[in-house]
């Protein structure tokens, strides 16, 4: 079984200083897989394209240089929404609220978030939800950021607030609000608007975070020397060289790459070593299992198969997750044009998409969406889940737990990442493993790590992504258990940097639990 | 497969953990599901059962003729309520007989709080006696409440000793010397006077209270200053602010603060203040965003977890999955787009009201969302609302109606399903905002439906 184990790297050539040509047109690859351009209608959709179409819809973030978009909302001349008049009866075909466009009141087209702005009430929960607005005198909070600016960037005079870039995109005040306004849609929008048009293309500030939103491009080449990369970061002084040059963090530790990468592993031993066409899943693994912690992507591959599922590891690029919090959009539309093709094509052939990062399943399910408009995205979306959950909604794992032992008693101090919180899996390891004798796995609480990927990376933020970090590691550091575990990678490194702990991923308890 | 419990509580307010906990200790196994994160945030944190009775009737017949809505013609006016009440429980008797307190009894309510006495430990006040304590909210007005935080006790309206407010001018929403002024015309059994301070100004204009909470945890430095050395520093002088009958200065005994001393050392946080200041620290509870409310949602999660009960936000319900011989066998949750069944043997429908969008209304009526409740209504809209903003508006008392052990009832009077039980402010039949008895209808109805859940599902 060795379908979709190509290893996914013959388009790395896309670096952040590369421009790269025709990235708006179907390139060659799409053409091979659907059989059909991506612009043809999807009258005879070849295998494993889903009929889809729901989804197309004009959506602000066109490829490249500003072109407009087929289907731009038509010059409709705006109604009041065809309220009725006080003196009963509405007189007008025109004040049809069916036939009524709420963004067409503005100009100039946009994600339609009209709706999700008028949800708002001003109730503030968002602000006080919000793990940056607590310490960051500087930040005025989601509701601002949200709902407010969107109101003002109405207007064609108005920049948008340079404090966007403070946001963390932790996507705590999604979960907050209780009128569900599309925070984290409104706040990835102006941030994209915002570097597209306001940000200098030469300044070190865009230059530190293009490198760190596309660490994908780093690692990659960093794991091809592995050894020499690690050594590399090691130097005395390395990281301090990096804080002055471009303003990374130089008290953070570099993580290390693996010697082998997951996907060499995956190729090493043969591909799937279970084949059932009624199970199957596509393992969305993301960058860090597969260059920098590839244990973990081993243990969902292992459990998967306990489980006698038939993995499929499809080729794949960056979930987009750092370039949506860097306002990097047009970096994240081209990786999601090759991870939505490869899915799609997954999804045809009776696959579910897995993810063992938090970020990465939830930018599948609910950025991707939001954000793009690309033939089989919400496909792609409505396929997704982590880990975890789909085995507790697929399979019986309370009755597949009960009565397991673990060999050595080990406590761990859980820490849930933001982006879990979003999708309701919060509480999943704490639950599943409360039966299994011998692992005691204690909520170090609800507050947000800090890190929220490449906050905590970048130098300006580092003080602060530790101080909204302090109330996690005070907790970690009363519970009993001295490893962490959590299913985020950049979480992960924060409770390292912030204990000396060690960190798993609850897959990896699991896979030692069922004896995968 | 779905993922199954004995019971499965929707929503994430009081109600909801109220019944989850109240089910959990019956033996079964609970799970809750919350859209969001709990809208306790938004709650003043005070816990109020009865604070009024308010009248059913205008003080002359409704005008006949055509709708006048948002017009400035004679307004149909209503007398002022009974109240404020000195013991809820006596004056349930006088409520509409369709009123949860009615229906499910006064022992209901006893219980319900009771319960919470138990979740909430020492971390509220109030529960020694049936009598509603006073306390004096932001607004200025003085709220009929059966429990109180800790943090708000030296704060009591029918405590004597002179007090000072204390305020900022960067919190709009609050005014210390209006409200100090507001007390006094209250005709409060103590001096009080109102100071605004310099204190907030060393953050920005718009700082959140958790910011504010936050610094004072930790005890930031603020120019140079610990914030709690700082902040005392800024009240001391107006110590003496308040003025007695004879026009004598005093020096106040008690010093009351916006609430945001504090998130996790809140307790630590007032003791040093006291300490500085020679006088008690209360917290003034204020609207959202709310820190005791955010306090109590901490305190009562922990409780779930304790109780056993799994938990999880995110995602919402959004109908019924299947159904059988008059049982819900599965409700629908929506999973970023993938509806996942979630199976119970008993279900407690615990989602808010018309605000907390556990109700859903347009032009054409009033929906329960979830289970498609029956949710009795005028058929004319116009018949929805009484002209006099603080009359008595049907649209108040609309929701899902409920038996005696908790069941969600169809058109008839008859339970719409065996095993679906409703609680809080789903539930009609109450005006929570003019009777004061948000916290009672949810601790009253939650328990009950919890209990009768749990019966149900484990029989």
């Amino acid at each position: 079984m060795t379908r979709h184990t190509d290893d996914g790297e013959t388009e790395e050539a896309n670096g952040p200083d590369e421009k790269r040509e025709g990235v708006d047109g179907p390139d060659e690859k799409r053409e091979d897989a659907d059989g059909s351009t991506t612009g043809a209608a999807p009258s005879s959709p070849a295998p494993g394209v889903p009929e889809a179409g729901r989804d197309e819809q004009p959506s602000i973030f066109v490829p490249d240089d500003g072109e407009v978009p087929e289907g731009t909302p038509s010059e409709r001349p705006a109604t009041d929404g065809g309220v009725e008049s006080a003196a009963g009866g509405s007189d007008s075909a025109d004040l049809d609220p069916d036939a009524y466009d709420p963004v067409d009141v503005f100009p100039g087209g946009d994600l339609d978030l009209r709706e999700g702005a008028d949800s708002c009430y001003k109730c503030t929960s968002c602000d006080t939800s919000c793990p940056v607005a607590e310490v960051d005198d500087e930040f005025p909070g989601p509701k601002f950021q949200g709902p407010e600016q969107w109101r003002l960037k109405r207007k064609d005079d108005h920049d948008i607030d340079e404090s966007i870039t403070s946001c963390s995109n932790c996507m705590r005040c999604d979960d907050a609000c209780p009128s569900s306004v599309p925070l984290s849609q409104m706040h990835n929008e102006a941030r994209g608007q915002f570097v597209e048009s306001q940000m200098e293309k030469l300044s070190r500030e865009y230059i530190r975070n293009r490198i760190l939103s596309n660490y994908r491009f780093f690692a990659s080449i960093a794991s091809k020397v592995p050894r020499l990369a690690n050594a590399a970061t090691k130097i005395p002084g390395a990281m301090k060289v990096g804080e002055k040059l471009l303003g990374i963090a130089g008290d953070r530790e570099f993580p290390d790459f693996a010697t082998q990468t997951f996907r060499e592993w995956w190729k090493a031993r043969g591909g799937a070593q279970v084949e059932n066409p009624d199970k199957r899943v596509a393992y969305f693994h993301g960058c860090y299992s597969n260059y920098n912690t590839p244990e973990v992507g081993k243990a969902m591959v292992r459990v998967y198969e306990h489980f006698g599922y038939e993995v499929m590891v499809p080729p794949q690029k960056c979930s987009g997750t750092p370039m949506f919090a860097n306002g990097m959009l047009k970096d994240a539309r081209r990786h999601a044009e090759t991870n939505v093709e490869n899915l799609v094509e997954a999804i045809g052939e009776g696959a579910d998409v897995i993810a063992s990062c938090t970020s990465c399943s939830l930018s599948l399910r609910q950025e991707y969406p939001e954000l793009f408009d690309i033939h089989g995205i919400e496909d792609v979306s409505e396929h997704t889940y982590e880990a975890l959950e789909y085995l507790r909604i697929n399979e019986d794992l309370e009755a597949e737990l009960a009565g397991t032992e673990l060999a050595d008693e080990q406590s761990f101090a859980y820490h849930a990442p933001c982006h879990a919180r979003n999708q309701g899996l919060d509480r999943q390891a704490v639950e599943t493993f409360r039966d299994v004798d011998g692992v005691e796995l204690e909520d170090v609480g609800d507050s947000c790590s800090g890190i929220s990927g490449t906050y905590g990376w970048k130098e300006e933020k580092y003080e602060k992504s530790m101080e909204i970090g302090a109330e996690m590691f005070e907790h970690m550091e009363d519970a009993e258990g001295d490893v962490g575990m959590t299913e985020c990678p950049t979480c992960a490194m924060q409770m390292e940097h912030g204990t000396g702990y060690e960190v798993e991923h609850p897959l990896q308890l699991l896979e030692d639990a069922v004896g995968a | 497969m779905a993922i199954d419990s004995d019971v499965l509580v929707v929503g994430g307010g009081l109600a909801a953990v109220t019944s989850a906990v109240a089910a959990a200790r019956e033996g079964a196994d609970v799970r809750l599901v919350s859209h969001k994160a709990s809208t306790l945030r938004q709650a003043s944190g005070l816990i109020d059962a009865l604070g009024y009775v308010p009248a059913t009737e205008p003080a002359t017949p409704l005008r006949d003729g055509p709708p006048t809505a948002g017009r400035e013609l004679d307004r149909d006016e209503w007398p002022d309520p009974e109240g404020p009440l000195a013991d809820p429980f006596e004056a349930i008797d006088g409520l509409p007989e369709s009123h949860p307190y009615r229906i499910l009894g006064a022992d209901a309510l006893r219980e319900g709080l009771a319960l919470f006495d138990d979740l909430a430990g020492d971390a509220y006040r109030g529960g020694h006696t049936d009598r509603n304590a006073l306390l004096p909210t932001f607004g200025g007005s003085v709220k009929p409440t059966a429990r109180y935080p800790a943090a708000a006790e030296a704060g009591l309206a029918s405590d004597d000793r002179p007090a000072l407010i204390v305020g900022f001018r960067s919190l709009t929403e609050y005014d210390a010397r209006a409200f100090a002024g507001r007390l006094e015309a209250a005709g409060v059994p103590f001096d009080v006077a109102g100071a605004e301070v310099e204190f907030a100004e060393a953050f920005r204009a718009d700082a959140k209270v958790t910011r504010l909470a936050k610094a004072l945890d930790h005890d930031e430095a603020i120019d140079g200053v610990p914030a709690r050395e700082a902040l005392a520093k800024a009240v001391a002088p107006h110590l003496h602010d308040a003025v007695d009958e004879a026009g004598g200065v005093e020096r106040v005994e008690r010093v009351g603060f916006p609430a945001f001393l504090g998130d996790q050392e809140g307790d630590e946080v007032r003791a040093e203040l006291a300490d500085r200041l020679g006088a008690d620290v209360f917290e003034i509870p204020m609207g959202p965003p709310s820190l005791p409310g955010l306090r109590l949602e901490d305190r009562l999660y922990d409780a779930l977890d304790d109780a056993g009960v799994r938990f999880e936000t995110g995602n919402p319900v959004v109908g019924v999955e299947t159904a059988a011989d008059g049982r819900v066998e599965a409700v629908a949750v929506d999973k970023k787009g993938r509806e996942t069944p979630y199976g119970a043997d008993a279900f407690v429908l615990a989602t808010g009201g018309l605000v907390g969008k556990g109700l859903d209304s347009d032009r054409e009526g009033v929906r329960e969302p979830v289970f498609d409740l029956h949710v009795p209504q005028p058929a004319d809209r116009y018949e929805w609302f009484v002209d006099d903003a603080f009359g008595d508006q049907p649209y108040a008392r609309f929701g899902v109606r409920i038996g005696g052990d908790g069941r969600a009832l169809n058109a008839e009077g008859e339970p719409e399903y065996d095993n679906v039980f409703a609680a809080g402010g789903v539930v009609g039949g109450a005006d929570a905002a003019r009777e004061k008895s948000a916290s009672g209808v949810s601790l009253a109805t939650g328990i009950v439906a919890g209990r009768e859940a749990a019966t149900e599902a484990t029989q």
